[in-house]
């Protein structure tokens, strides 16, 4: 009996297999979509019901899940986003990232609204999919080429409109941190969904899609898809924001003393106006390069010479920009170009990447570690040595078997108070914002299901508009960010036409009944959202016994050194006013004094049946 | 009116290939658009667009006589069309299309929807008869004080 048409969705999951090297497509189920809706809420609950609970994330047990959403490739602004999810082999904790490019939309017009990769294989594998063609290839000619160049090479072998998301030299040698690379410079970056692929033996996704998908009111979609882009064009930001992209932000960070320099040494980087986004624009720019339907394209392509060396590379965006420029004391908008290629060719997240390559010339600069034991010498502002580390650490070499685990595991075998120099939460380095002057920021990162991460809650702006010195009043805002923009990933959208340009969420409200014919209301939606959030939290506590409050502390340098420098200058973050901000905050999620969900917060949620599988130790 | 393109100023979207398969087959589907766009990276980066200018090779080299001139364009006739597909093969532009679910190929109607919602304005309508969208939509708000 075919199953109920849902609007929205291709309509068909594909499970892959790589063991047994079988495939099997099976329906989406209408309970799953109306549920979960799609992306990270298809990544979160599928993690739960499949996973074994403590499975080794580099073994054949562990899963990726790549999920697109209902309202991905639909004719509306920013439709391009596609979340792909694992238990992380950098944190052993709930894994997911997300990306734009055109894999979303492809993956529907296919008729897949998820693909489940299981199993192992003993060989180099890439996964084929053509509409209802899925094959399971041997991807011995790519295995070891550059991801930049695997894009390449497998469109020259199937097509220009095969869309590749596909792995680097670091997620097939395992390095902890690996990305998955896609449409020549987006990424699914951080907790190491690309090792898992790795260890896997999977090198690459491609996929093409002819059939298109069905939409629950199409001619009104239209209209409001319309009427949405016509919304974007007539915001001021349209045009002011989307000269520079993310990289726009540069300068304002630095003014409020958050960018992160030389390993989070401190937020102000005075050479910033040369890696900033006039600068990017005037040196290096060749095209403005978009995501699916994005009327703000944030790609910033490049083209920049490094010592007579031509390199193309997508970027460098903000993240990059701040951890691989600032945070390495880079003072040349080429020399960080030069770098983001490297990692992008390795497949390394720049993030965690430039944060290790930081941790490492700060522990050569306080003595922890040793030319001898690096491999030679390394110094801020050393475009040369980045590139030779990234390499290390991509291939396991030398120091880099060490370092390919990420800042948390090096400092602990290094020790000699190296964990002072490692800026993380949960295992996962930092991103682009030094938060000791911006406690709500900084509890965003606490607080973020997979680690330090900044697109969970991009709570700057509001100490911005509150005062950067202001903890209390804090937790309330991050949690509504923490809902609303993850509901973003849960539908396959970009969330940056709200964040940058001021774009109503009413629109996608208006938009959702449309496209998938439920009458879900935004706070609805939200609810939803906040379901996702708190399964997650209790993914966490699945997998380490131990989790809980103490993981949510904010790197030992924010409570402990005050700002050297800049906006922020002589502030930190107390232990005990960091704790004040997870008491707020965990009381107002309806969460117990450790950080975890209360059983009546489950059942009001409906996620009862996590009850079954978790001792909350309540 | 008539398409033309300014490639330069294209970002890839493909918001043209949407809105155009959901105004003609009212779905999301790229490949059952009038324009494509496609990409060539990593080097030298930089997008093509694949369009109809209405140049009516198409309607000359019809054995059926199936496409006719309509206004300011070339409309195929379903019912004389016999799906030969020589029109596939000698379309100087590679801008007539096929798919696998429909009997007779499908070209550019001139609705103007794409020029209307390029975001980049790289689509253009070189007899000036129809408007960025986003024209429109600034006058609105200025009038509107916003």
């Amino acid at each position: 009996m075919p199953a109920p048409k849902l609007f929205g969705y291709g309509g068909r999951i594909a499970r892959i297999d790589l063991s047994k090297n079988q495939v099997r497509v099976e329906a989406t189920p209408e309970k799953l979509a109306r549920e979960w809706l799609g992306g990270r809420g298809f990544v979160a609950k599928i993690l739960w019901d499949e996973l074994e609970p403590g499975v080794d994330p580099l073994s054949a047990g562990n899963k990726v899940v790549i999920a697109s959403g209902p309202m991905a490739g639909v004719f509306l602004p920013g439709s391009g986003k596609i979340e792909m999810g694992a238990k992380s082999p950098h944190t052993g904790l709930y894994g997911e990232g997300n990306m734009g490019g055109h894999l979303a939309g492809e993956l529907k017009f296919a008729g897949y609204d998820a693909i489940i990769i299981e199993g192992s294989s003993p060989e180099p594998r890439y996964i084929f999919i053509d509409d209802d063609k899925i094959e399971i290839r041997d991807a011995t000619r790519y295995w070891g080429k550059g991801a930049i160049e695997t894009e390449k090479a497998l469109k020259n072998d199937l097509g220009e409109d095969f869309k590749v998301a596909c792995i680097g030299p670091a997620g097939e040698n395992l390095c902890t941190y690996a990305v998955v690379s896609h449409d020549f410079g987006r990424q699914v970056g951080r907790t190491g969904v690309g090792t898992v692929l790795g260890s896997k033996k999977v090198k690459a996704l491609v996929v093409r899609g002819s059939r298109g998908f069905e939409l629950a009111e199409p001619e009104k979609a239209l209209a409001k898809g319309k009427e949405m882009f016509e919304a974007c064009f007539a915001k001021p930001g349209f045009e002011e924001w989307t000269p520079y992209g993310t990289a726009g932000v540069t300068d304002w960070i630095n003014e409020i003393g958050a960018f992160p320099t030389r390993n989070f040494q401190t937020g102000f980087f005075e050479s910033y106006k040369q890696i900033n986004g006039p600068t990017l624009r005037e040196r290096i720019l060749i095209l403005d390069k978009a995501c699916t339907a994005c009327p703000i394209p944030c790609g910033k392509y490049s083209k920049a010479n490094y010592k007579g060396r031509t390199v193309y590379v997508e970027g460098p965006e903000y993240e990059t920009i701040a951890l691989m420029g600032g945070n390495l004391g880079l003072e040349r908008i080429e020399d960080v170009a030069y770098v983001n290629y490297v990692a992008d060719e390795l497949g390394i997240d720049t993030i965690s990447g430039g944060s290790v390559v930081a941790f490492t010339i700060e522990c050569l600069e306080k003595g922890v570690l040793t030319p001898g034991e690096v491999g030679r010498e390394l110094k801020w502002n050393d475009p040369d040595g980045v590139a030779w580390l990234l390499e290390r650490i991509a291939r396991r070499e030398g120091i880099g078997e060490l370092l390919a685990q990420g800042v948390q595991k090096a400092a602990a075998k290094i020790g000699k108070g190296a964990e002072k120099y490692a800026i993380h939460v949960k295992g996962l380095e930092v991103s682009g914002y030094e938060s000791r002057y911006a406690p709500a920021m900084m509890l965003a990162y606490m607080t973020a299901d997979i680690g330090a991460h900044h697109n969970r809650a991009w709570a700057i702006t509001y100490d911005a508009a509150v005062g950067q010195d202001k903890i209390e009043g804090k937790a309330g805002k991050v949690i509504e960010l923490q809902h609303v923009r993850p509901l973003f990933d849960a539908l396959g959208l970009c969330r940056l036409q709200w964040v940058e340009i001021g774009f109503e969420l009413s629109h996608y409200a208006e938009m959702f009944p449309l496209v998938t014919g439920w009458s879900y209301s935004w706070d609805d939606l939200l609810r939803i959202s906040e379901k996702i959030w708190n399964l997650t939290r209790c993914f966490n506590k699945r997998e380490r016994r131990d989790f809980g409050r103490a993981y949510d502390l904010p790197p030992v340098r924010w409570m402990e050194e005050p700002l050297p420098s800049g906006a922020g200058k002589g502030r930190y973050m107390k232990r005990e006013n960091a704790e004040k901000m997870l008491d707020e905050y965990y009381n107002l999620r309806g969460w117990d004094s450790n950080g975890l969900p209360t059983p009546a917060k489950l059942k009001e949620l409906g996620l009862d049946f996590v009850l079954e599988k978790l001792d909350l130790g309540a | 009116m008539k398409l033309a393109v300014k490639e330069e100023r294209c970002s890839g979207c493909r918001a043209c290939e949407l809105v155009c398969s959901m105004r003609h087959f009212s779905q999301p589907n790229p490949k059952r658009s009038a324009i494509r766009v496609s990409g060539e990276f990593p080097a030298p980066g930089r997008f093509v667009i694949t369009y109809c200018d209405q140049c009516g090779v198409c309607a000359d080299v019809c054995p059926a006589e199936a496409i006719h001139l309509v206004g300011d364009h070339y409309e195929i006739d379903p019912d004389l069309c016999t799906g030969c597909l020589v029109c596939v093969d000698e379309c100087p532009q590679g801008a007539m299309f096929t798919h696998p679910d429909e009997d007779v190929p499908f070209k550019c109607v001139s609705c103007g929807d794409c020029i209307a919602y390029c975001p980049r304005q790289a689509l253009v309508d070189a007899e000036g008869k129809v408007a960025w969208a986003g024209t429109k939509a600034r006058e609105k708000t200025e009038a509107s004080g916003r």
